[in-house]
């Protein structure tokens, strides 16, 4: 391994990390202030951000949180001076330091949620130093600087660690290194957990209140996930739908999660069994997932849990029919197989259409599943492509808009719609087609506490005695509200 | 999910001493030579100084070899076949000229695969913007981007399976099939530039390409063995190219 070299061409004036060469040198945690602010987005009529006031002094430490919509991420780039002036229209006063926060992007980090889109190098340390080198720090004290970073997340792997091979949780913690490494005096933080399992999310919090222990910088924290985040700041500031703020009281705590009442059902029969069903993708050393005997009744919801790397996707994919087992088989029911061409197939080989109408699935990123530009043919081509009639699958989307609450959305883009909107139409697209089972993958991932509940309530309706339910889910909460048997997927299997 | 295609650090082996801006210049002398000579020897005895390094790029194994190579031969032996069968040429002067064909294409494309076994891509990026001064902006714009197309695989497979759970696929009819696939590669398509931007702006925010000179932590050295690994190319060239004129075999292309 080479040692640092200066490289031959940039070397300006030595300076201490952190300080950026935009007027006058500032040091320590940041103050900010807002007063009045509002930004609306080009070509929308709406204000994402409407009259915030807001006073943050030095070292303080607040959650912005605020449902879905309620613009909080538009603020907290606003903050970070990362919203183009052309981008849309800015009303009231912002600044940090004093100064607009354009002009104080050095003294400002930032941590988005997708870690993948903020990794850039190949190595743990050439990430954390890729800030300073774009800052302009002298390569000789870019590394002490790199190691104090990482060492404030708790960062054990070493530099040399390829950030491909990291957990999710752990790239995030590596993210946040880098985003403290050039040692900003506001540190901001985009729903930092929400794409990562509870052990990633914990470990992540924890690194933050590890960073911002001595309080050297200023903390702005958005999430909808109140809970977590009430040990960690000195303030909850949450945002109206329809503009303006109100600050909740120190020891303020989130209204408990509405739980829908629910009829239980007695066991029906068996719909659809996993025998001794694994998987190993091709290649791979050891299974992605490790023979399992599952059964989905008529009348009950079985939840999937389990830590992160012991298949519960993958078995998701098996039960839905979308994958093949390489291990022991999938087998539906006689009531299930019913109508099919050829029903002693298993139903990773049924057609698509013919699987549809039997096995539906809920996926994740709702993004992926979706289809058309309309909400209306969305819910219809489901029916359509399963040999309904045009008349019978605009008759089935108009009750699915009805039921679920979507008919204002109906000539609306999928792709345009909130979260929460796109998970509800993602569920009601699997609805349309009448499936006897319904398999959904994290279907409470990341949302807040509103659409979590409508999720919730959506799901228990469909919980009548002919149809089984399958979640694959971290939620504990979803598992206590909707669950009759859970499925425990054990450690990995050992390499 | 899957793993074999990650982008990480590259492995060093011996040949990765040599810095990737030799290494290049290296490429480009040998790359010439061979573009200007249509004779046997010279992409004979150059391809044999190329298989003399693999061992020092990691290459040993016959099987790595063949894992890294087989496209490459497979367009060679394609390359001399369209000759042998098509050419103008009969008999034994035909074999001649699909061998040397074969054996240029296979000598011209070795040094890539030579350069990407060895170098690492971010020592890349540093030598190319620290020594030829290619802009940060590409070169680490680059390699920020190239992270993300082993992304691309997997989210390949879940969109393709979100339709199948949507009751969308092919079936028996080959026009829904293509069809079907242009659709998921767009639907690809638009995943990737959402991504892309999200990327735009985190870099954004870690100021990258903001006007500030930028340092860089690694550096890159020019070493030695650099200037002698390049003469050592200029020198190979110059024996090749004089062996093909003493045996009478030289005849450059445009003559």
């Amino acid at each position: 391994m080479e040692g640092p070299v200066p490289p031959r061409d940039t070397l300006g004036a030595p300076r201490v990390p952190g300080t950026g060469p935009f007027e006058h040198e500032e040091v320590g945690p940041a103050t900010v202030r807002l007063a009045g602010f509002g930004f609306r987005h080009a070509s929308r009529r709406a204000w994402a951000v409407q009259d915030v006031d807001l006073r943050i002094e030095p070292g303080e430490r607040v959650l912005l949180t605020g449902a879905s919509g309620s613009g909080k991420s538009t603020l907290l780039r606003a903050l970070g001076g990362l919203l183009e002036p052309e981008s849309g229209d800015a009303t009231g006063e912002l600044s940090v330091d004093g100064a607009a926060p354009d002009r104080r992007r050095q003294r400002v980090g930032v941590v988005f949620q997708d870690p993948d889109a903020q990794l850039v190098m190949t190595r743990a340390g050439d990430d954390v130093a890729f800030g300073l080198e774009n800052t302009g720090t002298p390569p000789e004290l870019i590394w002490p600087a790199v190691d104090t970073a990482l060492d404030a997340v708790g960062f054990g792997l070493g530099r040399d660690h390829a950030t491909a091979a990291l957990s999710g949780g752990q790239k995030q913690r590596l993210v946040l290194a880098g985003a403290l490494a050039p040692r900003p005096g506001l540190l901001l933080l985009d729903e930092p957990t929400a794409q990562l399992d509870p052990d990633g999310a914990a470990l992540v919090r924890a690194a933050v209140a590890r960073a911002v222990a001595d309080r050297s910088a200023t903390l702005v924290v958005v999430d909808h996930d109140v809970e977590s985040w009430l040990p960690l700041v000195d303030r909850v500031v949450e945002l109206l739908p329809h503009g303006g703020t109100v600050e909740h009281p120190p020891g303020w705590r989130p209204a408990p999660l509405r739980v829908p009442v629910r009829w239980v059902h007695p066991p029906g029969e068996v719909l659809l069994a996993g025998e001794a069903a694994g998987f190993t993708h091709r290649g791979g050393a050891r299974p992605a997932l490790a023979p399992t005997d599952v059964a989905l009744r008529a009348g009950r919801t079985l939840a999937v849990t389990g830590p992160n790397g012991t298949g519960k996707s993958t078995l998701a994919l098996l039960l839905a029919g979308l994958r093949a087992p390489t291990t022991g088989r999938v087998v539906a029911a006689a009531t299930v197989t019913a109508g099919l061409r050829r029903p002693e197939r298993p139903p990773h080989r049924w057609p698509a259409a013919e699987l549809a109408t039997r096995i539906g699935t809920v996926f994740q990123q709702p993004e992926h599943q979706f289809l058309t530009g309309r909400v209306r043919d969305e819910l219809a081509l489901g029916p359509l492509r399963s040999g309904a009639g045009a008349a019978q699958a605009r008759a089935t989307a108009e009750e699915l808009l009805e039921r679920l609450g979507l008919a204002a959305l109906a000539d609306a883009n999928p792709f345009t719609l909130s979260g929460g909107q796109q998970r509800r139409l993602s569920v009601a697209t699997a609805l349309a087609t009448s499936p006897r089972v319904l398999v959904l993958d994290e279907p409470t991932f990341g949302q807040d506490r509103e659409t979590w509940a409508e999720l919730v309530a959506l799901l228990a309706e469909q919980q009548d005695g002919d149809r089984a339910l399958c979640l694959v889910t971290h939620d504990a909460a979803v598992v206590t509200a909707l669950a009759d048997d859970v499925c425990t997927l054990g450690a990995p299997v050992p390499g | 999910m899957s793993a074999p295609l990650s982008l990480g650090p590259a492995r060093p082996v011996p040949l990765s001493a040599v810095n990737p801006v030799a290494q290049l210049s290296a490429v480009l002398v040998v790359t010439c030579v061979l573009l200007i000579s249509g004779d046997l020897v010279t992409p004979g005895v150059l391809l044999a100084a190329e298989l003399a390094l693999l061992p020092a790029a990691g290459l040993s194994r016959p099987g790595d070899v063949l894992r890294r190579t087989w496209p490459l031969l497979l367009s060679a032996l394609g390359v001399a076949w369209v000759n042998v069968a098509f050419g103008s040429l009969d008999g034994a002067e035909a074999w001649v000229s699909g061998a040397t064909w074969a054996l240029r294409v296979v000598a011209l494309a070795l040094p890539g695969i030579l350069l990407v076994a060895s170098t690492d891509p971010v020592r890349l990026a540093d030598a190319l913007t620290l020594h030829w001064r290619v802009s940060t902006r590409f070169a680490y714009g680059s390699l920020a981007a190239l992270r993300l197309v082993p992304l691309l695989a997997a989210e390949w497979e879940t969109i393709r399976l979100a339709r199948r759970a949507r009751g969308v696929d092919g079936g028996r009819n080959p026009v829904a099939h293509v069809r079907l696939l242009a659709s998921t590669a767009f639907a690809l398509l638009v995943g990737a530039i959402r991504r892309g931007s999200r990327l735009a702006t985190a870099m954004d925010a870690r100021g990258f390409d903001s006007g500030v000179t930028r340092t860089n932590a690694r550096g890159s050295r020019l070493q030695p063995l650099d200037r002698c690994f390049v003469v050592g190319a200029v020198v190979l060239c110059a024996a090749a190219v004089t062996a093909s004129v003493l045996s009478g075999a030289w005849s450059p292309v445009f003559s």
